[in-house]
């Protein structure tokens, strides 16, 4: 199944295949290998195949269903569909169905895209590697013995299988950008508030934004453009049109400026052939007529412990919802409070917890401003550097990821260690600018490593023809 | 400095995070939260009070609209997904004691 989300829309829109086909062709393929990789929660088998029917209808009539018509899209499992189960991959969701669907799985139903399936998330969205899930981990498609990255691991892993062509997920902290970058595929972090998050269950709200994966640079551009835009029902979306990205994709890198972050590539734990890819790919641009050079970003070091207080922090408050009142899993006490801390304990996971608890401590009385606060004042400081560096650059690179895809069980004992997998990722989340990763070539192990292209707010177009450029040059 | 974290500090905040943490969860959580504060507490150690703090990346503007009667949840779809309804209104245990 190799084709592109924009081939398959081409052909079902000019009626030379049915969505229908297309479909269940990937059901197929689903029922064929995700037993054994696990990527998807629920797969949505009679609510595609009905969607794809309703494509068919469209174009028989002579309309066009839009430009996803037909195109399968697995969705994170944090996204509320309607009458759908979303799990979240917590207990506490176990079997919830939302009363409302998310806006961009609206725009996508619009466009014509057919929601597939919900895929396996590490729950609420906390972790690096997919092993958080209630539901049991996702495996890497290029070697099962390995993680596919998280928190988006089923998404990025569905898209790798060719279980779907497109999926959405939520990055946080990086949960989109190193599942594709894990998984040999493109993943997108758009700049915060790009994209509507009505309907994607909060984690940490300053920091959470959906993106695309996609195995080419083109069709996560096509998805970007369907969903992005503002949306009346979140506060936080800009009031920006979606921008035209697959427009200016071929546009090149002739006359760009581009820097390497010194901090987020030669940091401890990134291994040396992730580090040459990324010099490789800066050889790509350069021959494509960009001027490279290295820039300092120095705050970006203080990135993870900014992020591990202020992200805890926001989901401790977030997931306070979750007391057996009003949808989930409830635990019964002899009171309401009682209830409420039966039902939490037994209804949310061991990470989760650890979260909820460090966030706690961090906002406790007479702690505040030695953590969150401060914390919030080294945002400034990332925010203040980057700005800096975008002063003399269109665009950053550096590595996604600081290794390729690691062994199931690895770094599950030792959270600080999976924390450290998202070091080149958090910044761009603090700062709230945009960020992407994109395959290039493998390390001595066969498996893929993703090169990040950071871009300031709203750079989307300058990011998307510096990646496509990388994209055309990886080995 | 980050400063050590006790027993009695998992279970202070276990008590504000309503979590009924078990004994297993107590033990684990106050080794592990001091090693992730250890951590953390290198930007708590910064001199940078002259710095004004980010609480979101967008400069965010209150958003309006007009106070107009428009469809919203459907409620009997809504309770339909809570633990315990009645009369159309969740249902929860007792939260105060006995009229004395």
């Amino acid at each position: 199944m190799t084709d592109t989300a924009l081939e398959l829309a081409a052909d079902v829109r000019a009626g030379r295949r049915s969505a229908r086909e297309v479909v269940d062709e990937h059901l197929a393929a689903i029922d064929a290998r995700d037993a054994e990789l696990h990527a998807f929660n629920h797969v949505m088998v009679d609510g595609a195949r009905a969607a794809a029917d309703a494509v068919d209808v469209s174009v028989a009539q002579g309309d066009d269903p839009g430009a996803l018509a037909g195109v399968p899209i697995a969705l994170k499992d944090n996204l509320c569909t309607r009458a759908v189960p979303t799990t979240c991959s917590s207990r506490i969701l176990d079997g919830w169905r939302p009363p409302y669907t998310a806006t961009v799985v609206d725009r996508i139903a619009a466009a014509g895209g057919i929601p597939i399936g919900k895929t396996n998330l590490d729950e609420f969205a906390m972790g690096s590697s997919t092993e958080n899930s209630a539901f049991g981990p996702t495996r890497n498609p290029h070697d099962p013995t390995r993680v596919p990255g998280g928190s988006s691991g089923g998404s990025a892993a569905a898209v790798a299988a060719g279980f779907a062509p497109l999926a959405l997920g939520s990055d946080t902290g990086g949960s989109v950008r190193q599942p594709a970058a894990l998984c040999g595929v493109v993943g997108v972090k758009p700049t915060y508030g790009a994209v509507s998050r009505y309907g994607l269950i909060a984690f940490a709200s300053s920091l959470d934004q959906i993106g695309p994966i996609a195995t080419t640079v083109t069709d996560a551009a096509l998805l970007l453009e369907i969903v992005a835009g503002h949306d009346p029902l979140d506060s936080t979306a800009i009031a920006e049109p979606a921008p035209r990205l697959r427009d200016v994709l071929d546009e090149g890198v002739a006359g760009l400026r581009i820097g390497i972050v010194e901090e987020l590539t030669d940091a401890e734990g990134i291994r040396p052939e992730v580090v040459a890819a990324v010099e490789d790919a800066a050889r790509a641009l350069e021959k494509g007529g960009a001027t490279v050079d290295r820039v300092a970003v120095p705050s970006a070091t203080y990135g993870l412990s900014a992020y591990y207080l202020i992200a805890p922090a926001e989901a401790s408050s977030n997931l306070a919802r979750y007391d057996g009142v009003r949808y989930g899993l409830r635990v019964e006490g002899d009171d309401a409070a009682a209830m409420n801390a039966k039902t939490r304990d037994a209804g949310f996971g061991a990470e989760v917890k650890r979260r909820i608890m460090l966030g706690t401590y961090a906002l406790s009385a007479g702690y505040y401003d030695a953590y969150y606060g401060q914390a919030q004042r080294v945002r400034t400081l990332i925010i203040r550097d980057f700005n800096r560096a975008y002063d003399t650059f269109d665009a950053l690179v550096s590595p996604t990821s600081p290794t390729t895809a690691f062994e199931l069980g690895a770094k599950t004992t030792d959270p600080l260690a999976m924390y450290l997998s998202d070091v080149c990722t958090i910044p761009s989340n603090l700062a709230g600018h945009a960020a992407m990763s994109v395959p290039y070539g493998a390390g001595a192990d066969g498996l893929p490593i993703g090169v990040q292209v950071l871009a300031p707010a709203l750079g989307e177009p300058v990011m998307f023809r510096v990646a496509k450029v990388i994209e055309d040059a990886s080995p | 400095m980050a400063p050590k974290i006790t027993r009695a500090d998992v279970e202070h905040v276990a008590q504000l995070a309503r979590l009924a943490l078990t004994e297993d969860e107590i033990a684990a959580l106050t080794g592990e939260l001091g090693v992730i504060l250890e951590y953390a507490a290198e930007v708590s150690a910064l001199e940078i009070d002259d710095v004004p703090p980010t609480a979101h990346p967008l400069p965010l503007v209150n958003v309006l609209r007009a106070d107009e009667v428009r469809p919203v949840l459907d409620r009997d779809e809504v309770l339909e997904q809570a633990p315990a309804a009645e009369d159309g209104r969740f249902r929860v245990p007792r939260i105060m004691g006995e009229a004395p």
